[in-house]
């Protein structure tokens, strides 16, 4: 049995109001809101993000292989799947690739994990997905596109989700798109890509799929499709025969249209209430639509123990207030950008306190220190640390709220923390995704890998901090 | 080790106005410093045999040619220095040394930064260089911020003690002719300051300054035959002590003081043979770079104990007219921080006031009592301490 092993997702901390979006344009007001990434984060950090959470409990260490699907990398030449297999403390030997350009790339990348399984030529491979999707300004988009991520660990021990089969349909259609010079996603015309792109890719892979495994429609507990909004979704699922009931809610109210993460991301959140031996039908949509037939296992209910998912993200989500913050978030204002120094040598060279987070243990007397020294701190011992992964979590030993600031933040001050971990090991992090009237001493925070700055022109991640998540 | 005790005289102190200087450039800054240090010492310029010059940025000039060049004094060994904010100091010891050696008979040591052409909003970078993600971004009062955040937690103090030293140095400094900022403040003022770096607002950190500052130095034997024959100053002790520059990475370490000063201090009195330094100090020159640096130098320097620090402040200890004097000056908390000229303008405060020739902010009977000047450096990584007294 190749099936789904576990699952997580991500959502930012932050949602706008889709009055807020009405009340800056004078639009028609819209009801719920959708979630949007903070202006340190990117798919990658999305992703590293949704494959923490998937990994919970398990070593990285013993995946083989890791794929990112995303229609907006943050690289036009350079993979992000190795930077997220890197931030997730992945084995080196492993197979890296990113699926991208298209929205259904999520799916694909899945069967393509389950394909190397099968094969033999992989036991687990960790599919990651994310988006972050720039809307135009006063357009429709602005208020679907939502931010988010999901991943899925697909392998043959301890299966939660059996995929029983696939179905995959590739079409030459032009719905949305973005061409090479393009920030915002452009669409020439909604109402014919609902009718002959979405509507007919999806019935065609899902009535294909059907037909090659013997379905009835009647036999799915719930049916998973991509949704560009929920009106649009409603109509295919009648369109194919389908019982409302049987649709999974596409969190449109609450998160928006997350792209490519969206189909895997109401997955998650259909298993998080699924019964073991449910079957679940799964199609996404983007070029075509790759339709699969799941069934939900026993070992579910010991997955889902594990993860925030989808649930627990949603909980102590903050508002952005007001549509100027939204500029800000999404980098929207032509201003004065700083970059400070840096060196791809020098990121290179000291990549392992970087980027998986590891500092020295001294093996001479046992203290942990980070960046990882030559020299002991304490034993003064020459050449005595070894590596040692960081944990996620810290707590604030002192801090500053600073407001002599250069570069770009969200919010000014921005909070400067020195943390202790529980094993006495100290680090010095920027804060994020908090307000910082909140910050004190002792409080607990939780590492977050992010987009510091661009430095040498290329994309300088690290390690931030942030109050812990529910 | 014979130690620097009594082995090295001041033979003239010069010091620039320090401010806001437009119109001036760090050439006629370090030009005005060192010829009121000629002036003031009886000696002309062929008289010197060496010099140290110390700037932190390379704008404020770089090698020996950033001495050598405004003086138009060429062919002499001349050396540039830099310690953090500790680099005028480390150009005073480094000439004390050499006339200590018996090298050299007369020695320039000077300091000067021109900062404000590169804007007055906090200190600039000092340059392409630095890891692109460990440890960068927090400004200099945030690293001292998070001092003050921990003190408050662990010492009970409060915004309003920080407050009043940044008070006590502005009634000081209303009084000195060269301070940059020459007016008394209340605590209200202070706390009602926009916050740089929380708990830090602006009358808690020094400001951006242009200055310079020279001292020229000779043996003890020697300076009898100058100007200041009868009321030359002397070295006690002359002590620099290296820390981290990294402390909020160092495990187990309680931001509640400065280690480098803890130790440095101890070296320091050992050298001058001072064993109570709350009774042997008469007054102080110390680097009040943030207002809660000060509050905690008043411990590590041994003048109170842990934790002391505010109320010994709030009860008069370190007024001009107190036990210990602390910045009769008004310190960097009115003269602002020039980085390279701070330690030579500390030496030249120090010596003048030995001399009695403090006017103004004169502290009282100094000559029977010992001055310290105090220069900080990085985030509390470099103490660098000269006792100077009569010999």
């Amino acid at each position: 049995m190749v099936g789904i092993t576990s699952y997580g997702a991500y959502i930012p901390g932050y949602s706008l109001g889709r009055d807020v979006i009405a009340k800056a344009w004078d639009f028609p007001s819209a009801p719920g809101g959708k979630v949007v990434a903070g202006m340190d984060e990117d798919s990658a950090t999305m992703a590293v993000e949704a494959g923490l959470d998937c990994l919970t409990g398990i070593d990285p260490k013993t995946v083989d292989g890791l794929f990112f699907a995303t229609t907006t990398a943050p690289y036009k030449e350079k993979q992000s799947s190795s930077l997220i297999a890197a931030a997730l403390d992945m084995r080196k030997d492993i197979v890296t690739a990113d699926f991208t350009d298209s929205l259904k790339g999520g799916t694909t990348a899945m069967r393509a994990a389950f394909d190397a399984i099968k094969s033999g030529s992989a036991n687990s491979i960790l599919v990651t997905a994310a988006d972050c999707r720039l809307p135009e300004p006063e357009t429709m988009y602005e208020y679907q596109f939502g931010d988010g991520g999901a991943a899925l660990l697909i392998g043959g021990n301890g299966v939660a989700v059996d995929i029983k089969g696939f179905h995959s349909i590739s079409d030459e259609f032009t719905g949305p798109w973005r061409a090479e010079d393009d920030s915002f996603v452009r669409e020439f015309e909604v109402k014919h890509d609902a009718l002959y792109g979405y509507s007919k890719n999806v019935s065609e892979s899902v009535m294909g799929l059907t037909k090659k495994y013997g379905l009835d429609l009647k036999d799915f507990s719930k049916v998973v499709f991509y949704a560009p909004d929920p009106r649009t979704q409603g109509k295919l699922a009648a369109r194919i025969g389908f019982d409302r009931k049987q649709v999974q809610d596409s969190m449109f109210m609450s998160i928006g249209n997350t792209g490519t993460p969206l189909c895997l991301m109401m997955l998650v959140s259909a298993l998080e209430r699924a019964k073991t031996g449910d079957k679940l039908l799964l199609a996404s949509y983007g070029d075509g639509s790759d339709a699969f037939y799941l069934e939900v296992t026993e070992e579910n209910e010991n997955v889902r123990k594990n993860m925030r998912g989808i649930k627990g993200h949603m909980k102590g989500i903050r508002k952005i207030e007001s549509y100027g913050k939204y500029l800000r978030f999404r980098q929207l204002l032509e201003r004065d950008r700083f970059s400070p120094y840096s060196s791809t040598v020098t990121y290179w060279r000291d990549r392992d306190a970087e980027i998986p987070l590891y500092g020295g243990k001294c093996t001479n007397c046992g203290l942990i220190q980070y960046p990882k020294g030559r020299v002991c701190w304490n034993c003064k011992g020459k050449d005595t640390q070894e590596d040692i992964k960081l944990p996620r979590k810290a707590k604030i030993y002192t801090y500053t709220l600073d407001h002599l600031v250069g570069g770009d933040y969200l919010e000014t001050p921005v909070p400067r923390i020195v943390v202790e971990f529980e094993n006495g090991c100290r680090a010095f992090f920027e804060m994020t995704d908090c307000e910082p009237d909140e910050v004190e001493i002792d409080m607990e925070v939780e590492l977050a890998f992010r987009r510091l700055h661009e430095g040498g022109g290329f994309h300088n991640y690290y390690w931030k901090c942030r109050p812990v998540r529910g | 080790m014979p130690g620097i005790k009594d082995r090295v005289a001041i033979l003239g102190v010069g010091c620039t106005k320090f401010g806001e200087r437009w119109e001036m450039d760090a050439e006629d800054l370090l030009v005005d410093a060192v010829y009121e240090a000629y002036d003031d010492a009886g000696v002309e310029r062929d008289d010197i045999d060496a010099a140290w010059v110390g700037t932190l940025y390379n704008g404020s000039g770089i090698t020996g040619c950033a001495v050598a060049d405004p003086l138009k004094w060429f062919g002499k060994p001349a050396t540039r220095v830099e310690n953090a904010c500790a680099t005028g100091m480390e150009a005073f010891r480094n000439a004390c040394f050499a006339v200590a050696s018996g090298v050299y008979d007369t020695v320039l040591a000077c300091g000067v930064e021109k900062i404000l052409d590169a804007g007055s909003r906090g200190l600039p970078g000092v340059g392409e260089m630095g890891h692109p993600v460990i440890g960068g971004g927090v400004s200099a009062p945030g690293m001292f911020a998070m001092m003050a955040t921990r003190c408050f937690k662990d010492y009970g103090w409060e915004k309003e003690d920080l407050a009043r030293v940044a008070v006590k140095n502005h009634f000081n400094g209303a009084k000195h002719p060269k301070a940059h900022f020459r007016k008394e403040i209340t605590v209200d003022d202070v706390m009602k300051a926009p916050i740089i770096a929380w708990p830090l607002g602006r009358f808690d950190c020094c400001a951006i300054s242009d200055g310079s500052a020279a001292v020229i130095v000779t043996t003890p034997e020697k300076a009898k035959k100058y100007k200041h024959k009868d009321d030359f100053v002397v070295t006690k002790s002359n002590v620099i002590s290296v820390h981290t520059m990294m402390p909020m990475y160092q495990p187990g370490y309680e931001f509640l003081g400065f280690p480098a000063t803890q130790d440095g201090s101890k070296v320091a009195y050992a050298e001058a043979g001072i064993k109570d330094p709350k009774k042997e100090i008469g007054f102080a020159e110390v680097h009040d770079c943030f207002m809660i640096s000060e509050l905690l130098h008043y411990q590590d320097l041994g003048f109170c104990g842990k934790g002391e620090g505010a109320s010994y402040l709030k009860d008069g200890f370190f007024n001009i007219d107190g036990d210990i004097p602390v910045n009769p000056s008004g310190g960097l908390k009115c003269f602002g921080h020039p980085i390279g000229a701070t330690g030579c303008r500390m030496i030249y405060e120090v010596t003048k006031q030995l001399q009695g020739r403090a006017d103004g902010h004169q502290v009282e009977n100094p000559e029977h009592k010992y001055g310290l000047a105090y220069n900080l450096g990085g985030v509390g990584s470099i103490c660098s301490i000269s006792i100077l007294g009569m010999p």
